[in-house]
């Protein structure tokens, strides 16, 4: 294998094909977690953040980022982790929107973000959702937690199957 | 099998991963990650690092003890979508103490315990696992057997109507790090307080059964509810150094919030005197009710029994 000399955009562009290991059809990028991808001296800096302080994919994520920057050349690579600002649904990007509703999950809405105390919200905020499968506007909520951190669960009231929606957080 | 580097290919088959050559391919026990790798951990000016860590702890054993006994739920709630909530929600709390306890350890070597030569718990583990009843700094709200799911409803709203408040406050805390985590843990914990908020309700307004359950439970979590609000020695220096919260600044709001959901509910606010101090201290001195020595037992045993262990 040859090393290729160390190029910036180069690195940024191999740890952008990072997928997620709990959403694999996202993008590390996509998803909006990857953050910064620098050069010093001959070390790569990744910058990612968690989404959920509690995520337990970001040992994997550092991971596959040290393994593939290696198989591209670079064999200095340290992962940091930025918690400032806050991962938010919001991050992720169109394209990454597009995926996961081509994948059959629901992407999320805007987050909404007031100052001051959080309101209580005792009736469960309705989504202006669809089912990913066959589009249906009839869902309903099954449960605000689901299989990962980051989704909730939904049930299609017109095809009857269940599918996931990514939380606005 | 080839060194091809060709990583497309590694997603035709979920073996693919188990023919590479290097640690990385696994997902988990290859090496500890710092949570806080190339965070800048220094001292905010004005801050006392003792201090600092301190109060790290009480807020990362907080979630560190809750999220134990949550995890306790796992396979045994009433159904499937609520057994994944509370899963969800102790993992959130763990993610918290996780970084946290990380924090404390930063700012003060000195509370980490001492382990063996050789041993590659990281310091977070090594406060989570090594210390004894007595060095936990929780309140003891969060100790005490889950009861029955309107036990474990009414004991989550409080805790995370408290949590909230707390954080909300604590996003501004001069300490840019505890600000993160602060900032990052309202989002999370505001799902939890709706879930709990909203369980309230059902179970208030449900069933003759449901509704005695309920009220039995609020006997049950409420004389835990004062000490949330008494500030300890160390609460008071890290709020005057602008890096904590005093947590009587939180009680009106959170006094208020639960009123709301008492108030929709039907439910009169209980009327019962608090657990008094243990040898003149409470949770926040390191004193505790008599379930956290069988909850660290659990909690603690394999990790103490392979001070040296990988995973």
């Amino acid at each position: 294998m040859t090393v290729a000399s160390p190029d910036a955009a180069r690195a940024r562009a191999v740890a952008a094909t990072v997928t997620d290991p709990e959403l694999p059809m996202l993008t590390l990028a996509d998803l909006g977690v990857l953050r910064d991808v620098s050069l010093a001296g001959g070390t790569v800096i990744v910058t990612i953040t968690p989404t959920y302080l509690g995520c337990p994919a970001m040992a994997t994520m550092r991971d596959d980022l040290v393994h593939r920057l290696r198989d591209s050349g670079y064999d200095d690579v340290q992962v940091r982790v930025s918690l400032s600002p806050a991962w938010s649904s919001d991050d992720i990007t169109a394209h990454g929107r597009q995926a996961l509703a081509e994948h059959g999950i629901s992407a999320p809405g805007r987050a909404t973000r007031a100052a001051g105390p959080v309101d209580l919200t005792l009736i469960p905020a309705r989504r202006a959702i669809a089912c990913p499968r066959c589009g249906a506007r009839a869902v309903e909520l099954t449960s605000e937690f689901g299989p990962t951190a980051c989704k909730a669960m939904y049930r299609c009231a017109a095809c009857l199957e269940p599918f996931e929606h990514v939380k606005e957080i | 099998m080839g060194d091809t580097g060709d990583h497309d290919t590694d997603r035709g088959s979920v073996y693919d991963g188990l023919l590479g050559s290097g640690d990385s391919q696994w997902a988990f026990g290859t090496d500890f990650e710092d949570p806080l790798a190339g965070m800048d951990t220094s001292i905010p000016d004005g801050a006392d690092a003792a201090s600092l860590a301190q109060y790290c702890l009480m807020l990362g054993d907080d979630a560190l003890i809750y999220s134990h006994r949550l995890s306790q739920w796992s396979s045994r709630a009433p159904d499937l979508e609520d057994d994944i909530a509370l899963a969800n929600i102790a993992l959130d709390l763990l993610g918290q103490a996780r970084l946290l306890l990380t924090r404390a350890a930063a700012a003060d070597p000195a509370l980490v315990p001492v382990l063996p030569a050789g041993s590659p718990v990281p310091p977070e583990d090594a406060l989570a696992f090594f210390r004894d009843e007595a060095g936990f700094r929780n309140v003891r709200l969060v100790e005490p057997d889950n009861g029955d799911f309107a036990v474990t409803i009414v004991r989550l709203l409080v805790f995370a109507t408290h949590r909230l408040a707390l954080l909300q406050r604590l996003a501004a805390s001069t300490d840019a790090i505890l600000a993160a985590i602060a900032a990052k843990g309202v989002r999370e914990v505001t799902y939890h307080r709706d879930y709990a908020a909203r369980w309230f309700l059902t179970l208030a307004q449900g069933t003759q059964e449901s509704r005695r359950r309920l009220l039995a439970a609020l006997t049950v979590v409420w004389p835990f509810y004062r000490e949330l609000f008494r500030p300890h020695p160390i609460e008071l220096r890290v709020a005057a150094d602008g890096v904590g919260v005093d947590p009587a600044t939180v009680a009106d709001e959170v006094d208020v919030l639960l009123g709301q959901v008492f108030g929709v509910s039907g439910v009169d606010r209980p009327d019962l005197p608090a657990v008094g101090p243990v040898s003149g201290g409470t949770g926040r001195d390191g004193r505790h009710t008599e379930a956290m020595g069988p909850l660290l037992a659990e909690m603690q045993v394999v990790a103490r029994a392979h001070p040296n262990g990988r995973w």
